[in-house]
């Protein structure tokens, strides 16, 4: 067979695969690639009414006018500050709850608290804010009837700019508690019981049991959550703080992400709104570059 | 070997189930509340008396709410998304995720090339107004299509699909090779069938990310009519205001003075989150699977 015929041999044998994924690449390269041709728009001064490639070449100064501008330090320190607590908690609360599930012992009962608890990461944070907003209301809401019957004051959840960062932090943490247990769980489930009764021979009680045997199971599944989670640094939770966040928590309560989209979609400033979109996008994409690399050095994790 | 279980244990255990209760509850009294309210009186709710169950029981808020076209129309277009949605995202997924699955170089030798192609995408993106102008570019704005091409391929949903096929034996499709069949026959005759948990787990995530998705419709629609039921509940639940209910709506109805704006937006939450939550009980068994597979987001 000669070198031609057999590269022809070849071809035709992938054919069916390019072939299958024609639709994808077309679809991704439209929706995903095209876009990337539009950051050009963060290093120029945009008029809507010219084309992409014919607007004023500005380098790098869309930047250091964000750079100047007072509100954008904090916008920056918010998303940090709410994406930090939120990673925190996201990753110890599952562990710690789905350690509580497993030394239930009645089935029905377990069952239908993990059921319960899967709820929420169900509901749209559209559904859920609305949910909060009422509940958490400061006249009426039964979270603030429950405190005052307690003898506590009305907390302003929602409107007091000292709370909210922490009000958006848990309940973002309560609604994905549930959910986050499943990987644990399922680890949990998969240790050898040979292992337990020799702890239990060993002399080793229950709460002993689960610190030699348990959490070291499941001590690289911790790790690879947490470094898989470095790349979440900058993502506060558009969906959530769009739809809780009101001007008078701005201060303390408006991400990257919110900002964008109040500069870009209601101002209109289509340049700056870009070059703020591409500050995060670098920045996380070097985090999630960070994370994939430690979960392959420490826990032999491959991403891809 | 039964052993009898010590009272520091016992002790444990209490503690145990009361925590676990408490945070059970902590999931479904909101929606109780809710639905306390959205069937309540309003007086009862305006005095701040109702809790987990109707005050003064009547059905006002859900009258208003099923009274008004919007509701139906926004329902007609989430079950649309919902349904087209689903089997555009899973039929790319599958054309996709099964050659992606061949990680022989002798069987697909520009599956890496593809690869990245992909991934890509996964951890670098052009941002919001770039995407945007892509979309109102191909006169996408305030169409259907609008609500599902941009998302079509949930690359997520790809990689579980496709650790999927690589744990399944490949000596089955050595088999129908040898027989003949082609890679298309193989994939659908052969694959698809043993799929079948992680197709379910899927299909979960991607109905309910298009149920529960509202923001591109508050984007890319500028009617309201044209808004999915979650952009909708969204439009509601920031600006609904109960002053607006006319006094021509009143005389053909007269039970609307007995509703509330935590009444309406409270019955509109559950109208636009039970249908949802009542599926997915039934997929708990794949999803589990499921998300320990693709454990590589979120």
């Amino acid at each position: 067979m000669n070198v031609k015929e057999k590269k022809k041999n070849w071809f035709q044998k992938e054919l069916p695969f390019h072939l299958m994924l024609l639709p994808a690449v077309i679809i991704t390269f439209i929706f995903k690639y095209i876009p990337f041709v539009g950051i050009a728009m963060a290093f120029e001064s945009y008029t809507p009414l010219k084309g992409m490639f014919d607007q004023k070449w500005v380098g790098l100064d869309n930047y250091r006018y964000l750079f100047s501008l007072p509100g954008f330090g904090s916008v920056i320190w918010n998303t940090v500050f709410i994406a930090v607590m939120k990673m925190v908690g996201n990753l110890i609360f599952p562990v710690v709850i789905a350690l509580l599930l497993n030394e239930v012992r009645e089935k029905h009962f377990k069952k239908t608290v993990q059921t319960v608890l899967y709820l929420p990461h169900f509901i749209s944070w559209a559904a859920l804010a609305g949910i909060f907003i009422d509940i958490l209301s400061p006249s009426g809401g039964i979270v603030n009837q429950l405190l005052n019957a307690l003898g506590i004051k009305s907390v302003f959840f929602l409107g007091d700019s000292s709370v909210f960062p922490y009000t958006v932090a848990v309940t973002d943490i309560w609604k994905e508690l549930g959910w986050g247990t499943i990987v644990y769980l399922a680890a949990i489930t998969g240790i050898d019981p040979t292992y337990y009764e020799a702890a239990k021979i060993d002399g080793a009680n229950r709460f002993k049991q689960v610190l030699h045997v348990t959490i070291p199971t499941i001590l690289p599944m911790i790790l690879l959550m947490m470094v898989l989670s470095v790349g979440n640094v900058l993502q506060a939770g558009f969906e959530q703080v769009f739809n809780l966040y009101s001007p008078q928590v701005y201060s303390t309560g408006d991400i990257i992400d919110t900002y964008v989209f109040r500069i870009g979609v209601i101002e209109a400033k289509f340049d700056l709104a870009t070059a703020v979109g591409l500050f995060k996008s670098a920045i996380s994409f070097i985090l999630i570059m960070i994370g994939y690399k430690l979960a392959d050095k420490l826990a032999g994790y491959k991403v891809f | 070997m039964k052993v009898k279980e010590s009272f520091s244990r016992k002790v444990f255990n209490v503690i145990n189930y009361i925590i676990l209760g408490l945070l059970g509850l902590s999931c479904l009294l909101p929606l109780i509340n809710l639905f306390a309210i959205s069937f309540s009186q309003r007086a009862m709710v305006d005095a701040n008396a109702v809790t987990f169950w109707p005050k003064g029981f009547n059905t006002a808020a859900y009258e208003y709410i099923l009274s008004n076209k919007q509701y139906y129309q926004s329902f007609v277009i989430t079950l649309g998304r919902v349904l087209l949605g689903w089997i555009i995202n899973l039929v790319l997924i599958v054309l996709v995720a099964y050659p992606l699955s061949k990680d022989d170089p002798r069987i697909f030798r520009c599956r890496k090339y593809y690869t990245w192609f992909f991934l890509i995408t996964m951890v670098f993106n052009g941002g919001l107004i770039p995407t945007y102008l892509v979309v109102s570019k191909l006169h996408m704005i305030n169409s259907f299509w609008a609500l599902i091409l941009p998302e079509a391929m949930p690359m997520f949903c790809v990689l579980i699909t496709m650790n999927f096929f690589r744990g399944l034996p490949k000596a089955i499709e050595e088999a129908a090779l040898v027989d003949g069949a082609n890679w298309f026959v193989t994939m659908v005759q052969i694959y698809l069938p043993l799929s079948k948990p992680s197709l379910a787990t899927v299909s979960l995530f991607i109905i309910v990310s298009h149920w529960n998705a509202w923001f591109d419709g508050l984007i890319y629609m500028n009617l309201p009519e044209k808004y999915p039921l979650m952009t909708y509940l969204q439009s509601v639940v920031l600006k609904f205001d109960v002053t607006k209910i006319t006094s021509e709506q009143l005389m053909l109805n007269p039970k609307l003075a007995e509703v509330t704006g935590r009444g309406i937006k409270g019955a509109l939450i559950l109208l636009c989150t039970v249908p949802i939550l009542m599926i997915y009980p039934f997929l708990q068994r794949y999803f589990v699977s499921g998300v320990v597979m693709g454990s590589v987001k979120e």
